[in-house]
């Protein structure tokens, strides 16, 4: 008993369990977010103004979607093979949840640093792939059986080419561990000091556009397409169920924008963190919150009735607080005997976590409202003739740029300047052969 | 560790269970996602070895790519007369004789050489991190074998390939 206190009371041992419960508790509301963020930046883009209604400026609309989806019915079809139905959901929501155990969101911010970090990630996301398969066989529907049929090899192919894109930057950082990955990114003794996208364009714009295909988001949500599908592997699901499932898909791109940010987007530092010149964007995240949290308080005065001011004075408050919790560490105030300045890295890592997060899903998002959806046989044929043999190249030019490097004495921004040449004109290559020769039975495809 | 002998049993005993209940489901993919349980409880066992490399892989290649393209081909198959045909063969006489054969050459072994097959004590503990050790078992002290290996699986897979190809 006596061990197991003082386990408890180690702030090693008792630190995960927190986090693991603020996750838990904090990714349903914050899925809830992206859902409005999304709604607000499709109505953006197509010149509206999205929801407006629950709360100013539709602020409190995800809460009310929850409420109405947790009361809703609950439909099993009759001829569904119900464990595996009911089972579907939870693979997909576990699988999505579970990666977080090893996404550093800040330094320290961390439930478990593995040596194995980022394999861990691409294994426990690539389990939700399952979630979608049964739930397309249990509902014994043909569009539910078509659409996992679709994500299943969609999925299967996207993931080489996403996990070639990964090996690059292993190869940069040389380590698996994904805070060492990002120290690899921030300062030139554990690394490089430059951020991956940078190093390796290529390597990031594969694993940007495999990641979109994986998460079964537009243009490449085919195993969902409602002109085609109704809606794809979940039509029979309703109410909660569908929720869950709807969960999962933003969880799981929340965690493929961490995994961009951690593997390409230098984590939790900020831009350009080792040049005295842009210093000045130490104050971008308080001015930043500071300003949208006055801007609330403005728009404040303009609303309509006594509830919604009040929503917008929480919501307004809640900013501020963030400023000021952001600013206190360039105070330089000393509190007792601890020194403020010490917390920065804590805190500004963790807003520049999420402000990369977030840029993330907003390209996301862009691409979604911008392009038509693809076709299957043309998903494959950009899969499989396009990105995996140029992500092939990709690994062999970074690679022989880190030897040539280490070898000769060349700058590594120099020698991967070139390989970046070298993959550009194989991707043209590729380009051109697949422009070239188009599959003669591209159209009798039977998906 | 007594933590860890409990964990083994618990992962041992699913596995086992799952293998169990990939043969007696009479549903294909019933049967997938045993298999899958059973996959994952070994690769559960594989952490406990503190082989975190081969649980990752093991994860990634036989749960999340393999047993995805299992659960895609049993989808297209009918498998209404699957369903109907018999489920087990009818020599289990003969099985159960073979099998008692083999499960009576352990035994008989440990008997008469004794304590010659004890194996060397694990020492996991100063292996360090394996991700390391398996890149240099593979591509420097076994490059050879490794490499024909490769080529083996690339010939049968081009062969796959053209195979499949006629049909189309």
């Amino acid at each position: 008993m006596d061990a197991l206190l003082h386990y408890f009371t180690q702030p090693q041992n008792y630190l995960p369990l927190i986090f693991i419960l603020v996750i838990v508790a904090v990714l349903p509301l914050l899925a809830g977010y992206v859902v409005l963020m999304e709604r607000k930046i499709m109505a953006d883009m197509q010149a509206r103004l999205g929801p407006m209604r629950v709360g100013p400026h539709g602020l409190l609309q995800p809460l009310a979607d929850a409420v109405k989806l947790l009361i809703k019915e609950d439909i099993i079809p009759e001829e569904a093979d119900k464990v595996v139905f009911l089972l579907a959901p939870l693979i997909s929501v576990t699988a999505a949840m579970t990666a977080y155990a090893a996404i550093p969101f800040g330094p320290g911010f961390q439930i478990a640093e593995m040596n194995i970090g980022i394999l861990f990630i691409l294994a426990v996301s690539s389990m939700g792939i399952f979630g979608i398969v049964l739930a397309g066989w249990a509902s014994n529907n043909h569009y539910s059986l078509l659409g996992a049929l679709r994500g299943a090899a969609q999925v299967v192919s996207y993931e080489v080419a996403a996990g070639l894109a990964v090996v690059t930057a292993v190869l940069l950082a040389g380590t698996l561990s994904t805070r060492q990955l990002v120290m690899a990114q921030i300062s030139e003794q554990t690394g490089t000091g430059y951020w991956f996208i940078f190093l390796a364009p290529v390597a990031f714009f594969i694993f940007v556009v495999a990641s979109v295909a994986e998460t079964n988001r537009a243009p490449f949500d085919l195993p969902e397409a409602e002109s085609e599908l109704v809606a794809g592997y979940m039509t029979e699901y309703s109410g909660f169920r569908w929720s869950i499932f709807f969960l999962a898909e933003y969880a799981a791109m929340i965690v493929v924008a961490s995994l961009a940010t951690i593997l390409f987007l230098g984590g939790w530092s900020r831009p350009f963190a080792n040049t005295r010149v842009f210093d000045f964007m130490d104050y971008a995240p308080p001015v930043l919150l500071g300003g949208f949290g006055l801007y609330c308080l403005y728009r404040l005065l303009k609303q309509p009735a006594a509830w919604q001011k009040l929503v917008m004075l929480i919501f307004g408050g809640i900013l501020l607080l963030l400023a000021a919790a952001v600013a206190l560490p360039l105070t330089g105030l000393q509190l007792g005997s601890v020194s403020v300045a010490g917390w920065k890295p804590a805190i500004h890592g963790g807003f520049w976590f999420v402000a990369k997060v977030v840029a993330y899903l907003y390209f996301f998002m862009w691409i979604r409202f911008t392009f038509p959806r693809y076709r299957f046989d043309q998903l494959m044929r950009l899969g499989w003739h396009f990105l995996i043999p140029v992500s092939l190249v990709n690994i062999f030019a970074v690679a022989g740029g880190l030897i040539i490097h280490r070898q000769q004495q060349v700058g590594l921004e120099v020698a991967m300047f070139f390989a970046t040449l070298v993959t550009l004109a194989a991707a043209l290559l590729f380009a051109w052969l697949a422009e070239r020769r188009p599959p003669a039975h591209a159209v009798e495809n039977e998906f | 560790m007594l933590l860890d002998q409990i964990i083994f049993f618990i992962f041992a005993a699913i596995a086992l269970a799952g293998a169990v209940l990939v043969v007696t489901s009479r549903n294909a993919i019933h049967s997938a996602i045993w298999l899958i349980t059973s996959l994952l409880a070994t690769a559960g066992i594989y952490l406990l070895l503190r082989a975190e490399f081969l649980f990752a892989v093991q994860i990634i290649l036989y749960v999340g790519g393999i047993m995805v393209l299992f659960i895609f081909v049993i989808m297209l198959v009918n498998l209404d007369v699957a369903i109907r045909q018999i489920q087990f063969n009818r020599q289990t006489s003969v099985a159960l004789v073979l099998a008692l054969a083999v499960g009576g050459l352990l035994p008989l072994a440990h008997y008469f050489l004794g304590r010659e097959i004890t194996l060397p004590p694990p020492h996991v503990a100063e292996l360090g991190p394996n991700t390391e050790a398996v890149g240099q078992a593979l591509f420097a002290r076994y490059m050879v074998p490794f490499e024909i290996a490769s080529v083996l699986l690339l010939v049968a897979m081009i062969g796959a390939v053209v195979m499949a190809k006629r049909r189309v």
